[in-house]
């Protein structure tokens, strides 16, 4: 055991982790933050993508400790502070971009990294960039819709369809 | 995964002195592939000593011989960015292993330690004729990766960095397995002044190889025509519910004749 801290959504939180303590573990069972799902647990799904000092990473794929002192961004972290959904998070609702949910953390984890490191996708960067992001129910159609209308661009007929 | 500490040193040399007093002791580059072993149960170290906190294994320079010299903790993502403008192929590589999460946290170094047999970065290092150095020699990629997930690395050694002599030209052309995104077979062809040299990923059940036939054709005469009626066997290519040995053979040649096409 080890005491970890670091910073979550802004704020300073700080606890014991085993070494075998996955950050996914630490995040959902010690800070009881569950809005960070587990789909796979292998590293495929990427269900569990959080922020780590700013780059997106696959929580189940990384120990709570290899966190000490970083900047961590959950989803718990993306609604404007009033509660009110972000931009992204609105996006999402108002293109149908998820059914059951599982994924949604996620994928919004995931675009709002793509959307910071380019403001402006095209299909392709989008499809590509979710490429470890794995959906069960929408056939995806509907994300890379609701990531084009909150990164404002129009929303064109999809290559796909 | 079974118990174990975590030691996050901040030297080379204090990261080589962890592993030398504990023969249960394993390096941990990324995670993206050590913590599924872990999670499979595949793996019971006593402490895994981090090599992502060691300032001196981060970045990439220009050596005086014009070599691109990486850290072995850069990330992929770190590579794909740095080397954009230096070494192409190997960004273009680097930049397409995975997803953006897997290429966040994996390293360099823990890919050419692992040496899958799917993966991209042997196929870089054998491609490019790179340089190995661990914390104790520097070791010739021809003579680095020794099979299946075997390379010449002593028990405790480190790969602390790369160089790569960058050539005239280069393509990685990667035939990605869709649900892994692996190389299902993966070709990294390069020509310097004084040869070209083909290395393959994904098809060998030895590891990466290099295709001498291929590699003398080319040095007769660089352009995919000359690569007609050679064929690589599918004598001890991987067979799996993938793709057949014979698949896997056919992929070698289309992969390479890509390759030259690209790189010309
Ligand atoms: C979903 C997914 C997709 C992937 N797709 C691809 C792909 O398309 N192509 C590809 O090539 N790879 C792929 N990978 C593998 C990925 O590139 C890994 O990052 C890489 O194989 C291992 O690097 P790591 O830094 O994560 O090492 P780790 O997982 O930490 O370590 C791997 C092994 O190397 C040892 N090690 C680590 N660093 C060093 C060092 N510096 N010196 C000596 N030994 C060391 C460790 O002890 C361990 O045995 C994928 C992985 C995942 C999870
Ligand atoms: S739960 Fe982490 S990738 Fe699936
Ligand atoms: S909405 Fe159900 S898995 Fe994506």
């Amino acid at each position: 055991m080890a005491a970890v801290t670091m910073v979550v959504n802004g704020n300073s939180v700080s606890a014991e982790a085993e070494g075998r303590t996955l950050l996914v573990e630490f995040l959902r069972e010690t800070l009881h933050l569950t809005g960070t799902h587990v789909g796979c647990d292998t590293s495929q799904c990427g269900a569990c993508v959080v922020h780590v000092s700013g780059k997106a990473v696959k929580a189940c794929t990384m120990f709570a400790q290899e966190a000490e002192g970083a900047e961590v961004a959950t989803i718990e972290g993306m609604a404007e502070p009033d509660g009110s959904l972000s931009r992204l998070q609105q996006a999402f609702q108002d293109h149908h971009g998820l059914q059951c949910g599982f994924c949604t953390p996620g994928m919004i984890m995931s675009a709002a990294a793509l959307l910071r490191e380019n403001p402006k996708p095209d299909e392709a960067e989008i499809r590509a960039y979710l490429e470890g992001n794995i959906c069960r129910c929408t056939g995806y159609h509907n994300i890379i819709r609701a990531i084009m209308a909150a990164s404002g661009q129009e929303l064109p007929q999809l290559a796909s369809q | 995964m079974y118990s174990f500490d975590i030691e996050q040193p901040k030297t080379i040399a204090d990261a080589v002195a962890a592993l030398a007093g504990d023969e249960e002791a394993m390096a941990l580059g990324g995670g993206q592939t050590l913590i599924p072993t872990l999670k499979a149960r595949l793996a019971a170290p006593s402490r895994l000593i981090s090599l992502t906190a060691i300032p001196e294994m981060h970045g990439i320079c220009m050596d005086d011989d014009g070599r691109v010299c990486i850290g072995a903790s850069t990330t992929h993502a770190e590579v794909a960015e740095g080397v954009r403008a230096s070494y192409p192929a190997l960004s273009a590589l680097a930049g397409h292993i995975g997803d953006p999460a897997v290429r966040n946290r994996g390293t360099l170094g823990g890919s050419i330690a692992n040496n899958d047999p799917s993966a991209c970065y042997p196929a870089a290092a054998l491609g490019s004729g790179a340089t190995i150095i661990t914390n104790a020699r520097a070791i010739a990629a021809d003579d680095f990766f020794t099979g299946l997930f075997e390379t010449c690395l002593e028990e405790g050694e480190i790969i602390t960095e790369l160089r790569f002599s960058v050539p005239e030209a280069a393509s990685y052309q990667k035939f990605a397995q869709p649900a892994s995104r692996f190389a299902l077979v993966g070709v990294f062809l390069a020509r310097f002044s004084d040869g070209v040299r083909v290395a393959v990923t994904g098809a060998s059940e030895g590891g990466v190889y290099r295709w001498s036939d291929a590699e003398a054709a080319l040095n007769e005469d660089f352009s995919a025509a000359a690569l007609e009626g050679i064929a690589a066997s599918p004598q001890g290519m991987i067979g799996d519910i993938h793709a057949s040995p014979e698949y896997r053979a056919h992929l070698v040649g289309v992969m390479t004749r890509r390759a030259v096409a690209a790189a010309s």
